[in-house]
């Protein structure tokens, strides 16, 4: 059971299904349909229910006039709470805004992860330490590298930053006054970025060494190897971190909260913080629901844009 | 259900029932410093109360809110007491969310400062008694001004304070001439320029809930505050809310800082201040008006109408909030980390007035703030530096994050009072307040 | 030449990784400062380490309760979740029909309402069930929440295993259990690991629904740290702690898995 029996027989596997190619998927179609179908069964069922009930809840919420603040009033509105939310001055910039902030942490990340995935691939002195160090950033919760980089990193005045700024006799940048909204980037790019390398490192470990080292003998430069070889093979994992991570993406607000308070104006806002503006401190739960709701529409928008880029790695 | 298992669960019950003989108070509260006091002291209550627990759940303000106006609107039952402030109380008193707390004798109900009792009370009916007490005022380094030859009288005028800070800034040295509240939110900045705006004979809404921002006395104190800013505040300043500016200012880079009472003790305590020993204060400062120039808060506790513990939790709150738990705290931390602001007899005691220096000036600021009569022009509303409407929390934030984009300059002072002025129009309107 | 580019390897990874994670080992600094130390402009890198911070931390919160309610929602959790996620990703990765894509996009999109929208909804869900503030609750959003990205990142790492390991394993005539205990799980033991790994610590830091689903009993470490965030006064020093007393088994379990995360496919490595 140890990988060195395992990794002896791959030669054998390929010698023995390339002698009989269609016997294997004739004997999987028939009498195995009912299988896989239980094997998904509570996964399906359990996911439907949970999305069920909410999801009809804060349908039926969305189109009455809901305040918490007011109970009693369950009057049948119609689309008016729709229409108030996208009336909101601020969202537009929050559309914006949120379609910012996911296509640059994605980038960052993706790009980053890869990066320093293919650095720990080889060994060398601590490697393990680097690994674990890599994931670390990952543990900390979302409150409290808010308020981490926040104080203790980008406050023009005591701040880290500053203080390395003005170590190099520069002026030391006012992060989230001047730029709130990638300041902002910056603090869920660095928390997102453990997800990344991991999920990649995790995948380089079954490339294909036999190949590499063959493509290698044939002339193939390290550019080459990684272009023809490695970033196929990652193609998957690349479609699984850039699709989770526009999911959590989506609704990131805490960090928004902790630091920018959305401003200054609209420019960190996003369309999660004016839900939550609607939800948790109007307490007005209809429009908050209309909002929801438009933040699914949203999703799905750009999961189907998503998925027309990157959508075939994942088979 | 069948037989045998009915008899296990009435005795799982009766043994639950034996046991549970103890009340278990849930409590939510803020984690502010004098909170976390009354947690520690936790034993002395359980201690003079055997059979009721508590358990305490703490957060910080904006999380606490919204945690326990979910619950109690949605009648959740989660917490038997809640710490809830000024802006809370009228609204949910008026709504029957709350129990009428009706103290013993011994409780000493009338020792209460007016100002607290009656921000707390909703047609005379008390909803909930004060824990801690603020208002707002101007600390100011002594040395400083001292060697710039000023003197302040006992209230400025923004003027005499613009002055000053054009005299004491010095940023080579690493002093900024003034340190204000900028962070977007309607208890962060707006809080501030809410009294700002009262002192330049501003109000929120008119006697006809039209909101304001576009009236003079608004332009005049926002165009006021980011001109000041500008020249004399620290840069990230529309970043910064109390606890960046306590940061700065203990570390010694404010000469001037305006904000809530309490910061007083952190800013002279030499723990934690560098600059302990130099500190002075004044009123608020003001322009047209002196009403509304210092805002009014409390921390209050509160016990929901729905709780099953209402006895104990009336227990609870009557001893924190009584002269024996402001005893019993200055006897275990010294006078000077009692909870102020409630009660006129910690005033009257001499020992609190010498440890806490800050204690007359904290009173005076206490007592001129009157939530009901906060504005030159009278308003329909209740509240110093907000108006007790349930809509005045996101109308709050929408404009604090306008005033924000002047203060760093993303948008000029009538850009930002227009937009804040039409999105709180846009909630009155939706609200129903007038078509 | 190889020992060149050994030696840039490892100088470029420890730096860059140094460089990544450098405001961690800020917070680590700053957990052993006073509050006064915690602000001092410009920032003190030597200094006396004190245990005030994780004292205060210590007789304030119930590190322990919480510690508690936090290991166990996040391993059942995970645990609940793997169950019910593995066999899915199993079908879904080797019995392949025109469906699969469109049921693991519909799984993704039962995670796109974003938490704040859905509050009142649930919370009057889990009052009506009486499971407010219970750890039963918590371990139900926490294992329905995660319960999409595991199925995802699960048949990403089956999707990489080689078919035809699995038909040799068909052709020596192991049945469904025999292929996953003997082929599946030693391969894709790596997969397994971070996918655990990662919704364990997905559960670990939720704060959104700990915080609102639990008051007295069921507090989760999440909300522990909560307490600690933006209080009127100087908090660093003690909320640096804090982080670092609810990081720490975390840190410890990840530290221990790594092996196992990097375990699984090494073709041509055993030679």
């Amino acid at each position: 059971m140890n990988s060195a029996s395992v990794a002896a027989r791959p030669d054998e596997a390929v010698h023995i299904a390339a002698g009989a190619p269609n016997a294997p998927a004739a004997a999987r179609t028939g009498s195995h349909r009912l299988l896989p179908r239980a094997l998904m069964a509570p996964a399906v069922i359990t996911l439907f229910l949970w999305m069920i009930v909410p999801l009809v809840m804060t349908l039926y919420f969305s189109t009455v006039h809901y305040n918490l603040m007011q109970p009693g009033d369950k009057a049948f509105v119609g689309l008016a709470n729709f229409e108030y939310f996208v009336t909101d001055p601020d969202f537009g910039a929050s559309v914006v805004n949120t379609l910012l902030l996911l296509g640059a942490v994605i980038v960052i990340t993706v790009v980053f992860g890869v990066g320093l995935a293919l650095l720990v691939n080889e060994p060398f002195p601590g490697r393990g330490i680097v690994r674990v160090l890599l994931i670390s950033p990952f543990f900390v919760m979302p409150t409290a590298n808010a308020l981490l980089w926040k104080h203790m990193m980008m406050n023009p005045i005591y701040g880290v930053l500053a203080q390395v700024a003005l170590f190099f006799g520069l002026q030391p940048v006012d992060w989230l006054t001047d730029h709130p909204l990638f300041s902002v980037i910056l603090m869920v790019a660095w928390q997102w970025l453990p997800f990344a390398c991991l999920i990649f490192i995790t995948s380089l470990q079954s490339l294909d060494r036999d190949q590499m080292e063959a493509a290698g003998m044939d002339g193939a430069n390290a550019l080459q190897k990684f272009w023809f070889l490695t970033l196929p093979h990652l193609g998957r994992p690349i479609a699984v971190v850039v699709m989770i991570e526009m999911i959590f993406l989506m609704s990131v607000f805490a960090e928004i909260f902790t630091t920018t308070g959305g401003g200054p104006g609209n420019e960190s806002t996003n369309v999660a913080f004016l839900i939550f503006k609607q939800a948790l401190m109007n307490f007005d739960v209809g429009v908050a629901s209309a909002g929801a709701l438009f933040a699914v529409v949203l999703a799905n928008i750009a999961a189907v844009f998503l998925i027309r880029m990157i959508g075939k790695n994942l088979d | 259900m069948n037989s045998k298992a009915t008899l296990a669960l009435a005795c799982g019950l009766a043994l639950c029932g034996a046991a549970a003989s103890a009340t278990d108070l849930v409590i939510a509260t803020v984690n502010n410093g004098h909170m976390i006091e009354m947690q520690k002291l936790t034993p002395e209550f359980e201690k003079a109360n055997p059979g009721i627990k508590l358990k305490w759940v703490t957060l910080e303000e904006g999380v606490l809110r919204q945690r326990v106006t979910t619950d109690i609107a949605t009648k959740g039952g989660q917490f038997d007491v809640m710490t809830i402030g000024m802006y809370e109380t009228p609204i949910w008193g008026k709504k029957g969310w709350l129990k009428e707390i009706k103290p013993e004798a011994a409780y000493d109900v009338d020792d209460l400062l007016p100002a607290m009792r009656n921000g707390l009370s909703v047609e005379g009916k008390l909803y909930a008694v004060p824990f801690y007490g603020e208002s707002s005022m101007l600390m100011y380094r002594k040395d400083l001004t001292d060697k710039a030859g000023i003197t302040f009288p006992e209230r400025p005028t923004w003027e005499q304070v613009r002055d000053a800070a054009a005299k004491i800034h010095d940023p080579k040295a690493g002093v900024y001439g003034i340190c204000l509240r900028g962070k977007p939110g309607w208890g962060d900045n707006m809080a501030f320029i809410t009294t700002m705006a009262n002192s330049f004979g501003g109000q929120w809404f008119d006697m006809g809930w039209k909101p304001q921002l576009e009236s003079k006395p608004w332009h005049d104190a926002v165009t006021f505050y980011v001109d000041l800013m500008k020249k004399y505040g620290p840069p990230g300043s529309s970043a910064n809310s109390f606890n960046e500016i306590l940061a700065l200012y203990n570390e010694g880079k404010c000469g001037m800082w305006i904000d809530a009472t309490i910061a007083a003790s952190f800013i002279t305590d030499p723990k934690q201040s560098k600059v302990a020993d130099k500190v002075a204060f004044a009123q608020g400062p003001y322009s047209a008006t002196p009403k509304g120039a210092n805002w009014l808060w409390a921390w209050a506790l509160a016990i929901p109408a729905g709780t099953k513990n209402a006895d104990a939790a009336q227990k609870f709150i009557t001893w924190a909030t009584s002269k024996e738990y402001i005893n019993l705290v200055a006897k275990e931390k010294g006078w000077a980390a009692v909870p102020t602001g409630t009660r006129k007899s910690t005033y009257a005691n001499p020992e609190f007035m010498k440890a806490a220096k800050f204690a007359e000036a904290e009173k005076k600021a206490i007592d001129s703030a009157n939530p009901n009569d906060s504005t030159l022009l009278k308003s329909p509303y209740v509240g110093v530096q907000y108006a007790a409407i349930p809509e005045f929390q996101a109308i709050g934030i929408a404009v604090g994050q306008q005033m924000s984009a002047a203060l760093s300059g993303k948008a000029t002072v009538d850009q930002a009072l227009k937009t804040a002025q039409s999105a709180a129009d846009r909630e009155m309107r939706k609200a129903g307040y007038y078509k | 030449m190889k020992q060149l580019a050994l030696l840039l390897r490892t100088v470029s990874a420890w730096v860059i990784t140094l460089l990544v994670v450098f405001p961690l080992i800020w917070l680590v600094l700053t957990a052993f400062k006073t509050e006064l130390q915690a602000i001092r402009v410009p920032p003190e890198l030597f200094f006396t380490p004190t245990l005030e911070s994780f004292r205060e931390v210590n007789t304030r919160s119930d590190y322990l309760l919480h510690a508690k309610n936090s290991v166990l929602t996040s391993v059942l959790s995970t645990l609940v979740g793997l169950a019910i996620a593995a066999p899915a990703a199993y079908s879904m990765a080797f019995f392949r029909t025109r469906r699969t894509r469109d049921i693991l996009m519909w799984m993704l999109s039962t995670k796109m309402m974003p938490a704040v929208g859905a509050l009142v909804p649930v919370y009057v869900m889990a009052q009506t069930a009486g499971l407010l503030d219970s750890l039963t609750a918590l371990t139900v959003v926490f294992t329905l929440s995660n319960l999409p990205i595991m199925v995802w990142m699960l048949y990403s790492g089956f999707k990489d295993i080689p078919p035809d390991i699995l038909e040799a394993a068909r052709m020596d005539g192991a049945g469904v259990w025999g292929e996953f205990v003997h082929v599946i799980r030693p391969l894709a033991t790596g997969t397994l690991a971070s996918t655990a790994l990662l919704c364990l610590v997905l559960s670990w830091n939720e704060a959104f629904w700990s915080l609102n689903l639990s008051s007295a009993k069921a507090g989760t470490l999440a909300t522990l740290i909560a307490s600690y965030s933006s209080p009127e006064g100087l908090f660093w020093a003690k909320l640096s702690a804090a982080s670092l007393l609810a990081i720490a088994p975390i840190v410890v379990v990840g530290w221990f898995s790594q092996k196992q995360l990097v375990q699984g496919l090494t073709f041509g490595a055993v030679k």
